[in-house]
């Protein structure tokens, strides 16, 4: 199910502001790209246009092509519903529903297109909280609030809630800024089985993580406060921590601004 | 923190209750501090005082009154203080200030939250402001003017609405109608709705714009419309607020007098239909009997106030209590 | 187009039928068409009745033409956004219909010499007189009870923010909470129990007065507590720092700080009092000439004015136009002040911290 993502030429704007300008690339399929740069750099604006996500915030436009396979995300006709249901999306900060239960909260997707029977949804939410790595913990109580949960809990219930929908492609936004070492470890081995399934994107702040958890790393950078963000290369990983082709990667990577 | 010499309350940080209390004590000191606190203090006492004596007043006069009613206070249908043995009771005025505040409820709970959703989810963001802002206007229009309105404009545009009501659910019993002037509960209701509107949708409105953008992020990541995003995020969310909104509306329609008064062709009796003219309120009748009242009437009809004044502050109160339930919940939650 | 991506169990689908934008407009405009055709064609002359048909058709036709285009979950949505249209719509109409009605039918008297006459000998039923009585009575009312309820508001404000944190400051919150609630016929009837029944004394505009501080009190006291609120703790403590005593820093940085948002709020206030009826006409009394002491006496009030008016006209003649003359005035004056105070309000905002 995972599909291919193929950038080109992408614009974003806030209002009249341009964000990032004229992004190519290919992001390929069951494998994980990480984006990484300095604050600013438009890596988040990025990757929330992948799945039409960027326009929800107020002036938020895009002009450019985003394709999903052979499809253009941005297309006449498309329905940006239609898109967010076939690219999945974790945020910063877990965000579970509050005032739903662990359940409620990995059901909510598949509720929302109806007709699952009893049975067939809670086979859904098992799989899903299992390839969360969560199951186990969870198991007893999934009628309890899933706020409840700690920090690292909560962000793999979203990441279960994000594929009990079955979604081509999973955007992680910062997944562990907010939580623990010891969590932040259980996320990225979660990523490294996920990526078996699903196309997976992930902005992270944390060289070392981008280093550990991604296959492909895509180096952003702005040249000035003010100035749009713009793509400086992505490359294999391996190549983009040893070997870099421009130095401004070098620079960030080994610690010189950013 | 101890930058000041003479003066160490200084803190910023609120300290527990207690070490407040030696620190006020301590920091008055000084003439200018001591009676400072004391008048401010004096003016929070002072609060209290009226309050105390709204209560002990209204009590005072109701029992005159109670003591002298010769028919039932609770369930009497009739208002005859003047008459000798005097009697009246509150059973007429009860049922049409619940009956109207019900009505009221029905119609403007519904609006309210539609329109402030309106306004935080579905208009653009440049009209958005504006009319938040108009609404916020129309809280500040008069009762009396609301009553005008209601009585001139409203009363007689209500007759083919009442004709067909009678046409097709006439057979409740409910809304049956005689044809006359609709200067029934049921008007009355709509009134109260159109008067409550504001500040309802005011509250819910404030209630919305709380909801965390990461909760609505979440439900349009898996794919929901606008509408799924506020079943699954907002209302939920909001679903407290909401209901104190509401019953902070309540209180408004259950104390209106004005508007009521020039709308309502009162009478003392239940009638079945909502839409026959009759009945009437608790706040609408002080008004209306209030100018040909004697000693006894006017004590009658403080003692219905008094039963007014403990509906509204339960009402109120049930609405703080969820109000700050609420806080506390979003607050383990920030 | 989907056959050569169908790499997975489920076909994509990101493009599905979807309405143009300028569905809802058609819809509109048809069940509105549609909804004065069956007025017509069954003789109903009301505007409530048609609009109401057409309401309903606008939302049943979105929802059935959606659903059978674009399926369930988007009609769905579509019937929400409809829904949300409507109670705008219906919220909005009588409102404006309210404000449209007083202006058309209050300027038919409305001039100089209705502002500068009372009614003196005029019978409710003669045209003639004037409202300067009515418009003196409600200032003289309305500033006696801004001017207590505004310091003993401003210092249990600054009393509940600077000082209180015990139970008594607890106590006073719940009870402010408590009084904001209070109907306002309700105020009336204490004061009349205490002032009027039990001291003995007349009608007069200072009896009004306080039950209208009654009602001003706690929007003061709530305003005020938020404005004080607002004020950073680096002003306080630099103040105090200087050795200034806490009561000279109150006065000379902290209310200053927030003198703006008081301001706002004490004329939120007088706006929602000025139009306050219920207590005026039980303690006020009405008088048709000008009494211009507020302790002794009754005294004309806007509001009274208006319902008197009302009340003794019928329903036509020149006592109504008076009554709506009169409600143009008393809103007009309310929207002044409150588009004043939300003036002062935006004009203040960047000092107070934000």
């Amino acid at each position: 199910m995972a599909k291919r993502i193929d950038v080109s030429g992408l614009n974003a704007y806030y209002g009249s502001f341009r964000a990032i300008e004229d992004i190519s690339m290919t992001i390929e399929p069951r494998s994980v790209t990480a984006f990484i740069g300095p604050s600013g750099c438009g890596k988040s604006t990025f990757l929330r246009t992948l799945n039409r996500m960027h326009e929800v915030t107020s002036g938020g436009r895009v002009e450019g092509k985003v394709m999903l396979d052979d499809e253009d995300l941005y297309g006449a006709g498309v329905d940006p519903v239609a898109v967010r249901r076939e690219v999945g999306m974790v945020f910063q900060r877990p965000n579970p529903f509050p005032t739903m239960s662990i359940f409620d909260n990995v059901a909510a997707g598949l509720k929302l297109n109806g007709n699952y029977k009893k049975s067939e949804l809670s086979d859904i939410v098992e799989k899903s909280l299992k390839g969360a790595n969560l199951w186990d913990e969870v198991k007893d109580r999934l009628n309890k609030p899933g706020s409840g949960l700690s920090g690292g809990q909560q962000q793999r219930l979203c990441i279960a809630r994000a594929i009990a929908i079955e979604p081509n492609v999973l955007l992680m936004d910062e997944p562990c800024s907010a939580l623990d070492p010891i969590s932040t470890l259980a996320i990225e081995d979660l990523i490294g089985q996920l990526k078996e399934r699903f196309t997976i994107v992930i902005v992270t702040h944390n060289m070392q993580q981008a280093a550990r958890v991604s296959d492909r790393t895509a180096f952003f950078n702005l040249a000035a406060v003010g100035q749009p963000g713009k793509l400086i290369e992505i490359d294999e990983t391996e190549r983009i921590f040893s070997n870099p082709s421009v130095q401004a990667t070098e620079d960030y990577i080994s610690g010189r601004f950013g | 923190m101890d930058t000041s010499t003479q003066n160490i309350t200084t803190q910023p940080v609120p300290p527990p209750a207690d070490a407040e209390q030696k620190r006020a004590a301590r920091g008055a000191t000084r003439p200018g501090d001591r009676i400072f606190l004391g008048l401010s203090r004096g003016s929070g006492i002072f609060l209290l005082v009226i309050m105390a004596a709204i209560a002990v007043f209204l009590t005072l006069r109701a029992a005159n009154a109670i003591s002298k009613d010769e028919g039932n206070f609770l369930t009497t249908f009739d208002w005859n203080p003047t008459a000798n043995p005097p009697v009246f009771g509150i059973a007429v005025l009860a049922f049409g200030t619940v009956v109207s505040s019900i009505i009221a409820m029905a119609i403007a709970v519904p609006v309210s939250v539609g329109i402030a959703l309106f306004i935080t989810h579905y208009a653009p963001r440049k009209l958005g402001g504006p009319i938040a802002y108009v609404i916020d206007l129309l809280a500040a229009v008069p009762s009396i003017v609301y009553g005008l309105w209601g009585a001139l404009f409203l009363v007689p545009h209500m007759d083919g609405l009442y004709g067909w009501l009678d046409d097709y659910l006439g057979w409740t019993g409910i809304f049956e109608w005689q044809g006359g002037a609709a200067r029934s509960l049921f008007t009355v209701g709509i009134l109260l709705a159109v008067m409550i509107l504001p500040i309802i949708t005011n509250v819910s409105r404030e209630v919305f714009r709380q909801v965390p953008q990461m909760h609505e992020e979440a439900a349009l990541a898996l794919g929901a419309t606008r509408w799924e995003v506020i079943r699954m995020a907002v209302l939920p969310f909001g679903r407290s607020g909401i209901i104190s909104a509401s019953m902070l509306g309540l209180g408004r329609a259950l104390g209106e007098t004005m508007a009521v008064a020039m709308v309502l062709s009162p009478s003392f009796d239940i009638t079945a239909s909502l839409l026959d003219p009759g009945g009437g309120t608790f706040a609408q009748n002080i008004a209306s009997k209030f100018n040909e009242a004697t000693e006894i009437g006017r004590d009658a009809l403080i003692a219905s106030g008094l039963v007014l004044f403990v509906i509204t502050l339960l009402v109120n109160g049930a609405a703080r209590l969820i109000i700050a339930r609420r806080k506390e919940f979003s607050g383990a939650n920030a | 187009m989907s056959n050569a991506t169908l790499s997975g169990k489920r076909p994509s689908s990101l493009r599905g039928a979807t309405l143009p934008k300028w569905f809802p407009w058609a819809v509109a405009a048809g069940s509105i068409a549609l909804g004065l055709g069956i007025s017509a064609a069954a003789g109903l002359d009301s505007s409530i009745q048609w609009a109401l048909i057409a309401a309903l058709l606008f939302v049943l036709g979105s929802y059935g033409i959606a659903a059978r285009v674009e399926g369930p979950r988007q009609a769905k949505d579509r019937v929400a956004t409809s829904l949300v249209w409507v109670a705008f719509i219906l919220a909005v109409a009588p409102l404006a219909s309210l404000i449209y009605e007083t202006i058309k039918r209050g300027v038919k008297v409305l001039d100089g010499y209705f502002l500068s006459h009372s009614m003196g000998i005029i019978a409710d039923s003669e045209p003639g007189g004037g409202i300067y009585h009515a418009i003196l009575g409600t200032l003289e009312q309305v500033g006696l009870a801004t001017l207590i309820s505004v310091p003993i508001g401003v210092l249990t404000a600054i009393y509940l923010v600077e000082y209180g944190r015990g139970k008594l400051a607890k106590a006073v919150t719940f009870f402010v909470d408590v009084m904001t609630g209070i109907p306002s016929i309700v105020a009336g009837l204490f004061i009349l129990s205490l002032w009027i029944i039990t001291l003995g004394m007349g009608y007069s505009g200072f009896a009004g007065s306080m039950a209208l501080t009654i009602l001003m009190l706690p929007v003061v006291v709530r305003s005020t507590e938020e404005m004080l609120k607002l004020v950073p703790n680096e002003l306080r403590e630099a103040s105090l720092a200087l050795g200034v005593p806490k009561w000279r820093t109150i006065l000379k940085v902290v209310l200053p700080t927030a003198i703006g948002g008081i301001t706002t709020g004490v004329m939120l206030a007088v706006a929602r009092i000025a139009g306050e009826t219920a207590p005026v006409l039980l303690l006020v009394w009405v008088t048709p000439l000008i009494n211009s002491n507020p302790f002794k006496d009754p005294q004309a009030s806007l509001p009274v004015y208006i319902y008197l008016q009302y009340a003794n006209s019928g329903g036509q003649g020149p006592g109504y136009d008076r009554a709506w003359a009169a409600a143009l005035v008393l809103i007009a004056f309310i929207m002044i002040l409150n588009l004043a105070a939300r003036g002062i309000a935006r004009w203040k905002a960047p000092k107070t911290g934000r």
